[in-house]
């Protein structure tokens, strides 16, 4: 099954540092997220694009997650060779992660 | 209970006009404010206002106003915006003359200042930049702004002398939206708890459409009505610091727990821990409860004592980007457009061997947004576009990328079409920490 099917995201950008949300649609799914979608899981799915370290945090009311990934942004937004100088789909990518 | 109405006007620099009259007009409001600033916007304002002392305020700061002053003097909502950019006497220079124009006498603008730091920065060359870890005198390239974040307090100044627009530069962009509270409201600037939630409803509406539906829609998973008019969001705040969002009837898009869960984990890292110049909010424990159609209150925030500095922000003229795109497409195109970067590896390297900082070479349609080597791409699309961008610290140097790109027409695989080129001469930015005594606000008022 993919993230797609059960979660729903948003990236933001500061800096050189991405921040990509995983949100449960229904409360009940949101323990197997903390249990599948590992920050270790994230960097890996993230390999080559994102350099630095993945760290998560909860915030457990509204069964989301929170990735934030450093180095992830060639440079930052206002240098970064990629299209997408935000990273701003990144969000679509974590949704393509497999569980 | 006391309780306000404070809209959102605008989510970043360019966006859309429309529904901010909407919420004039129709949303009940006592405020609006307008959030306009990117993090590299001051810096191109700052060498807009070089070239011309009577600019480097936002683009559209004329067009909206044209059409917001007048609209705002009649529904009686006071207009708060950090549209002044690098340049908020002048902005507000230019919303007197709107203003007169539209024969609005006694209208008071404010315009906020202090955020500049860029006459004393030599001060902090020591300092150590957050992005690079080295000190600020080590940065490449000549530093072409220093814009410190301040909080509430220089707007809450020019409402207490009684200003009816309010036109910033570099403030933090939850200050905009939480000001009005502070100050209708009595709050104390050490009541942290209440500074936390005013952050969280500040933080809710920062980024306009985005709490409405806006960069929320998904096709048969997350439908949002009416995405043509979308409106944006209205925060009803009380005395006590509980607040909901909602929007104007009848605007499209909807707001819902699901919408806000979106935007509040939106740009933020902790989130025990969100560092703003007026307080550290608390988010962790935040509640949407949606008790009716369009109308979520938003519980849970807290806060804790501010800490003893600012975030400056650096503009710097970092390098020159070139970058060029050809497309191809039909059968074969894939591996057309794998020849073409091919052949364009082999033809930088050969008229400008080493000279690149960086190369990236796209296909896009397959890799451009997600370059991860092990994720699949097999599959060939019914066209690609090739895209190429190179940094290096000449102009001359980048333009070679975009003209060998072009080149292809004549010079690379069959059928390549489409072919763009540009090169961009690229101030980026950086941060450092400065002591908030550096940057104490100060306010003028001009009286219409």
């Amino acid at each position: 099954m993919k993230l797609y099917e059960i979660a729903h995201s948003r990236t933001g950008d500061k800096g050189n540092i991405s921040n990509v949300s995983l949100i449960a649609y229904d409360p009940a799914d949101y323990e197997m997220l903390k249990e599948k979608v590992t920050p270790e899981r994230v960097k890996e799915h993230f390999k080559g694009m994102v350099k630095g370290e993945v760290v998560r945090y909860e915030l457990p009311n509204i069964c989301a997650l929170n990735f934030v990934m450093q180095a992830a942004l060639g440079g930052g937004v206002t240098r970064s060779l990629s299209v997408d100088m935000h990273g701003k789909g990144f969000s679509s990518y974590l949704l393509d992660m497999e569980i | 209970m006391k309780k306000i109405r404070i809209g959102s006007g605008a989510g970043y620099a360019g966006d859309r006009v429309e529904p901010s009259l909407e919420l004039i007009e129709k949303g009940n409001l006592d405020y609006i404010s307008y959030e306009c600033l990117a993090e590299r916007t001051i810096a191109i304002g700052q060498q807009a206002k070089l070239k011309d002392p009577t600019k480097g305020y936002n683009g559209l700061l004329e067009h909206r106003m044209e059409k917001a002053l007048p609209l705002c003097w009649e529904h009686k909502v006071k207009l708060i915006t950090n549209m002044g950019s690098a340049n908020p006497v002048a902005a507000a220079k230019k919303c007197v003359e709107i203003a007169e124009k539209h024969g609005l006498k006694g209208m008071k603008i404010a315009c906020v200042t202090g955020d500049d730091l860029l006459p004393v920065i030599d001060k902090y060359m020591d300092t150590e930049v957050w992005e690079t870890h080295e000190p600020l005198s080590k940065l490449p390239g000549t530093i072409v702004s220093a814009n410190a974040y301040l909080g509430v307090e220089g707007i809450l100044k020019a409402l207490e002398q009684g200003a009816d627009v309010v036109i910033t530069g570099r403030v933090a962009d939850p200050a905009i939206f939480m000001a009005p509270a502070i100050f209708e409201f009595g709050w104390a600037l050490d009541d942290w708890d209440k500074l936390g939630k005013g952050t969280m409803m500040g933080h809710l509406l920062e980024c306009g459409g985005q709490a409405t539906g806006g960069y929320y829609a998904e096709p048969g998973k997350k439908d949002v009505p009416g995405m043509g008019h979308l409106g944006f969001p209205i925060a009803e705040i009380c005395e006590d610091g509980s607040f909901a969002i909602t929007k104007v009837e009848g605007a499209g898009g909807m707001v819902t727990p699901s919408t806000l869960s979106e935007q509040i984990v939106y740009e933020i890292h902790d989130p025990e821990n969100y560092l703003t110049p007026d307080v550290v909010a608390n988010f962790k424990q935040v509640k949407f409860t949606e008790t009716a159609k369009d109308y979520v209150v938003v519980e849970g925030a807290t806060g804790k004592a501010k800490t003893d500095t600012f975030k400056c922000s650096i503009g710097y003229k970092d390098c020159f980007i070139g970058d060029g795109e050809i497309s191809y497409g039909g059968p074969g195109c894939l591996d057309r457009a794998k020849l073409a970067i091919e052949i364009l590896k082999e033809r930088l390297e050969l008229v400008a061997p080493g000279q690149f900082d960086e190369l990236k070479f796209d296909i896009i349609g397959c890799n451009s947004l997600y370059w991860n080597p092990d994720y699949k791409y097999n599959e060939e699309p019914s066209e690609v576009r090739v895209r190429v961008a190179g940094r290096a610290s000449t102009k001359a140097v980048a333009d070679l990328v975009p003209n060998e790109v072009e080149a292809l027409y004549t010079n690379g695989p069959a059928g390549g079409c489409g072919a763009v080129k540009r090169t961009r001469d690229i101030v980026s930015v950086a941060s450092i920490l400065i002591d908030r005594n550096d940057a104490k606000p100060s306010v003028e008022i001009f009286t219409v």
